[in-house]
């Protein structure tokens, strides 16, 4: 559904109309176009902004410019009229309007009657006011053998006598100028929308596909196949992140469903397997003959199996309760010397009997937070284990530190565990007596790991040369 | 001796019904917490056996109840929920003991028959006496015949628990909650090598046994002509 409403116009054919209306359609509610839109505008206002206050400046800068070298000539003027009066502002008009100074000033001093006495415009503009002040106006100026009319800036003085003085400046370079900055900077402002829109687009379309990738990944794993991961780009932003973290949590989710079907086919075989056996026996005793001692045994068995199962429903749902982990503060301050102790004291008659010798060594002090009945249920696992299958010789048990932490340590010398082996002894079930003869469960183990787990600690198994030492590592407490 | 059956499963409650009629009981039964509580607060019973999950009152609020009005009849507490946690919370109820479903009918009377002698209130003493066997709870040693039998620590602790309950079976279970404090049950026969070991020093060298094993349920401490009580 996600996907669908997010699927991307260049997938499949959208040439027809309808199809590209409605790619349109959905593309515009995604929220990655929405936020490419609002990106785009952003810019396009920002940009905009920049360009015309560009232009601005530089506009004013040329005006002032302008409007600068006229105060400084009509200063100039004003102090030669002051100085020699209006036959010394003659000629100085007529020597700066004498030949083509390059610098664009225009002169114009008339009569009373208008006509033009000295400078370098022809004529009195026309129509042009006759009052004193600021003035805008246009003017011919020759360039190359053609007369162009050029616009000009300048003020106009009204001497006594009625002559009249007009100081302009052709401002064509000027207008020149702005024009080329406004398409200069038209173009650059239409370059940089053009860029910006593809940027957008690009930036859009990236993260579309980034996000596709995550739904189609998600949607084949919700369709069954729970082993498909996110694709990374190896770029490790926000995206790479996401998927990885999302395929950690898949990693986590495919391992508890294999845990769970595995425990479920072993639920299946062990525990069905003795029904059965169960059931064949009770039927058996039914059409045998009546209150037959052959039909009390079988009664018997059947309880003995029925109390067999349950211990193994037991060992089940103990290592069930244990693993889901909900943690209940019922630990206390153990000393891991007194639980070996105890356990040992326990085993050491039946160690005896059956041609054991079990010795228990401990360092003093080795304090740990554990559930008392829980540490000594995992001791005695690994005990009734020593005792099954060692066939006898040494069982040493230790309690000593190690690099911080408390470790117990169970040792025999039978014939250990093979290499292969070792991580498996831990699963459920496991039994590596593959006729099973032995009596027992195979959950000893897993019980063990379980109550380990829950202690925050570890177990492993060490090679005794010959035998098998198994290593519990707990954290220490008031070290 | 009265006893009161407090379960809502009817094929369970006909089975303790039955099995302890048989061992010699009057009983009564109770289908729902209220009704239990009604009867255990009227009739003078000796001891109640009752389910932890039960319509209309839980077996737990019964027995807070019960606990409230003074009435501290010893109560047997039945439950499939068989956690340290679950049989602490039975226990802190009120509840005397607690034994988790299912259960073999022998456990079942073993535990009440010992709850049964705890209501009839044992005398303090300092002297435990079975037949010749004697046993001094403050010089912690042991007799038979005047003789002193040299016993370790936790021997000591097993053979008072038989003692306490001369008579009377105990099983396995039972002698690893009281001696050892364990609630579980280890895949190997480690009581009964204890049990063996301690027949080897308080039986060996004398002619009659006193301590015998009950099959399929556990162990009873008795002087061998006094099978009356069994």
């Amino acid at each position: 559904m996600i996907a669908e409403r997010l699927r991307l116009p260049y997938q499949g054919s959208w040439w027809t109309p309808r199809r590209l209306f409605e790619n349109g359609q959905r593309l515009v509610r995604t929220h990655a176009f929405r936020l490419a839109a609002l990106y785009f505008l952003v810019f396009a206002v920002s940009v905009s902004g920049v360009l015309l206050f560009v232009y601005w400046t530089s506009a004013d800068f040329v005006e002032r410019q302008t409007e600068a070298t006229l105060e400084a000539e009509i200063a100039g003027l004003a102090e030669q009229y002051a100085q020699r009066g209006l036959s010394g502002l003659v000629q100085v008009v007529a020597a700066r309007s004498a030949g083509d100074r390059g610098d664009g000033m225009l002169y114009l001093v008339t009569d009373p009657d208008g006509r033009p006495l000295v400078g370098n415009i022809a004529a009195w503009p026309a129509g042009l006011s006759a009052r004193a002040g600021r003035l805008s106006f246009t003017t011919e100026a020759r360039v190359k053998d053609r007369i162009e009319t050029h616009p000009a800036q300048g003020a106009l003085f009204v001497i006594p006598g009625r002559y009249r003085l007009l100081i302009g400046r052709d401002i064509s370079d000027a207008t020149a100028f702005r024009d080329r900055v406004k398409v200069t900077l038209l173009w650059a402002g239409l370059l940089a929308l053009g860029a910006g829109l593809l940027g957008g687009a690009a930036m859009s379309r990236n993260l579309l596909r980034r996000v596709e990738q995550v739904n189609r990944t998600s949607e084949r794993v919700m369709a069954g196949n729970l082993s498909d991961r996110v694709p990374l780009a190896g770029t490790s932003d926000e995206f790479d992140q996401l998927a990885a973290n999302l395929n950690r949590m898949l990693d986590q989710i495919e391992r508890l469903m294999t845990a769970m079907r595995e425990v479920t086919d072993d639920v299946a075989h062990d525990l069905k397997t003795p029904l059965a056996r169960m059931r064949a026996r009770l039927e058996l005793a039914l059409i045998g003959p009546v209150d037959s001692a052959g039909q009390s045994e079988a009664i018997r068995s059947a309880i003995n199996e029925a109390d067999r199962l349950l211990a193994t429903f037991n060992a089940l749902l103990s290592i069930a309760e244990l693993e889901a982990g909900t943690r209940r503060d019922d630990t206390e301050p153990l000393d891991l010397a007194e639980v070996a102790r105890s356990a040992a004291e326990l085993y050491e008659p039946v160690a005896e009997e059956n041609g054991f010798v079990l010795s228990v060594t401990t360092e003093p002090d080795v304090r740990i937070r554990g559930v008392r009945h829980l540490l000594s249920q995992a001791l005695a696992n690994l005990l009734d284990n020593a005792l099954k299958y060692a066939g006898g010789g040494e069982i040493e048990i230790r309690v000593f530190h190690r690099e911080g932490q408390a470790v117990l340590e169970v040792a025999d010398r039978g014939q250990g565990i093979p290499d292969a082996d070792r991580e498996t002894v831990f699963d459920r079930f496991v039994r590596l007596e593959r006729s099973r003869t032995t009596a027992g469960n195979g959950l000893g183990l897993s019980l063990v790991r379980a109550i380990v787990r829950r202690h925050s600690g570890t177990v492993e198994l060490i090679d005794n040369r010959p035998g098998l030492r198994i290593r519990i590592q707990l954290p220490r407490w008031g070290a | 001796m009265k006893i009161l059956v407090v379960e809502d499963d009817r094929e369970t409650a006909s089975y303790l019904v039955k099995g302890l009629n048989e061992s010699g009981y009057t009983v009564d039964r109770a289908g729902d917490g209220r009704d239990g509580l009604f009867l255990a607060t009227s009739g003078s019973y000796d001891a109640i056996v009752l389910d932890r999950m039960l319509p209309s009152m839980d077996g737990l609020a019964m027995l807070g109840a019960l606990r409230a009005a003074e009435i501290s009849t010893p109560a047997l507490i039945l439950s499939a929920l068989g956690s340290v946690d679950d049989r602490v919370k039975g226990l802190r109820a009120g509840g005397d003991d607690y034994l988790v479903k299912p259960f073999a009918f022998s456990e079942l009377l073993a535990r009440l028959e010992a709850l049964l002698r705890r209501g009839a209130g044992t005398p303090t003493t300092t002297k435990l006496r079975v037949a010749d066997l004697e046993l001094d709870l403050l010089t912690r040693t042991v007799k038979r015949r005047d003789k002193p039998i040299e016993v370790l620590p936790r021997e000591f602790r097993l053979l008072e628990y038989l003692m306490r309950n001369a008579g009377h079976v105990v099983t396995r279970t039972m002698l690893l909650e009281h001696v050892w404090d364990y609630h579980f049950d280890p895949q190997t026969n480690v009581i009964d090598v204890h049990i063996s070991r301690l027949r080897q020093k308080i039986d060996k060298t004398f002619d009659s046994p006193l301590l015998h094993t009950v099959r399929g349920a556990g162990y009873c401490l008795r002087a061998a002509d006094d099978r009356a009580s069994r």
